[in-house]
C-alpha cells in the first residue's frame, strides 16, 4: 500500500497541490491538505478502480480543504464574529448616514485580451489575499466550492445570519479592491 | 423604500438564499430607479465567475508543482505512518 501511495504521489502529488492551492491560497496549507489526502488514502485504503486514482484522491482532498478552512475560521475568537453585524461602523466606508453609496460602483471593462485576462486574474487574487483570513476562507467556501450555505453554518457552527454577514462584507471587500486596482470603463 | 445599503445586503444575500416575496419586490423597485445598485449587482456575478477562473486557472497551470522538498516531506510522513 505504502509503495501505491507513493507511486500516488508521484503521478498526482503536483495535481494535488495545485487543486489546494487554487482554493486555500496559501502553499503551506496546500502541502498540508496533500500530505493528509495521502495519510488518509493510506488509512481507508477504498479505493477500488472504479474511479480513476486521481479522482477518488481528489475526493478526499476536498474534504481536507474543507477541515482546515473551517479550522482557520473557528480559531478565530469569538468576538470577532459578533462584531460582524453589517449594520455597524464597519460598513461607514462604503455608505453615509442616509444609507446612500459612497463612491457609487463603476462599470467594470471586463478583460478580453490574453493579457488583460491575466492581468485582471493577478489583481484578483491580490486582492483575495487581502480579505481576512476567516472571511477569505468563508468566501471560498461558497463562491468556490458552492457549498450550501446551510453546509457553511452546520460546519463553522455560526448562524446563517452571521454567514450572510460575513460573504456580505468579503464580496464589499473585493469588489472595492478591484474598482482602486483594476481600470474602470 | 430601500436605501442602497439595504439593498446591496440583499443583492448579496439573493445569491446565497431565496429572498423572500416582499424583499424581492423592494429590491425590484430600487434597482429600477437606482444605477449604482444595478452595477452593484453586475459586479457580483462578475466577481463570482471571476473567480471561479481564477481557481481554475491556478488548477491548470502545470509550472505550479510540489518542490522536491515538499515531497520529501510528504513522502517520509508516508513512510513513518507505517513502519
Amino acid at each position: 500500500m505504502t509503495q501505491n501511495v507513493n507511486d500516488w504521489l508521484n503521478a498526482h502529488g503536483d495535481y494535488l497541490y495545485r487543486f489546494a492551492l487554487a482554493r486555500l491560497r496559501d502553499p503551506h496549507q496546500a502541502e498540508d491538505a496533500v500530505q493528509e489526502t495521502m495519510l488518509a488514502a493510506i488509512k481507508n485504503n477504498s479505493f477500488e478502480g472504479e474511479s480513476s486514482a486521481r479522482t477518488w484522491l481528489t475526493g478526499i482532498l476536498k474534504h481536507k480543504i474543507i477541515d482546515l478552512q473551517r479550522k482557520q475560521i473557528r480559531e478565530q475568537p469569538l468576538s470577532d464574529l459578533i462584531d460582524l453585524d453589517a449594520s455597524d461602523s464597519s460598513m461607514d466606508d462604503f455608505f453615509d448616514k442616509s444609507g446612500h453609496w459612497i463612491d457609487r460602483p463603476q462599470e467594470w471593462d471586463m478583460p478580453e485580451s490574453a493579457l488583460e485576462q491575466k492581468q485582471f486574474l493577478g489583481i484578483l487574487s491580490e486582492c483575495m489575499d487581502k480579505l481576512p483570513a476567516k472571511l477569505k476562507a468563508i468566501f471560498m467556501m461558497r463562491d468556490v466550492h458552492e457549498l450550501e450555505n446551510e453546509n457553511i453554518c452546520k460546519e463553522l457552527d455560526i448562524t446563517t445570519t452571521n454567514a450572510w454577514v460575513m460573504l456580505y462584507r468579503a464580496r464589499m471587500g473585493l469588489r472595492k479592491c478591484l474598482e482602486l486596482n483594476w481600470v474602470t470603463g | 423604500m430601500l436605501t442602497c445599503k439595504q439593498a446591496s445586503q440583499l443583492i448579496s444575500q439573493s445569491l446565497d438564499r431565496p429572498l423572500s416575496w416582499s424583499s424581492r419586490l423592494q429590491l425590484r423597485f430600487h434597482l429600477v430607479i437606482c444605477d449604482a445598485c444595478t452595477r452593484f449587482k453586475q459586479q457580483l456575478n462578475q466577481l463570482r465567475s471571476a473567480i471561479q477562473r481564477v481557481t481554475l486557472h491556478t488548477e491548470s497551470d502545470s509550472t505550479i508543482t510540489l518542490s522536491k522538498e515538499a515531497k520529501a516531506r510528504i513522502a517520509s510522513a508516508i513512510d513513518s505512518k507505517h513502519h
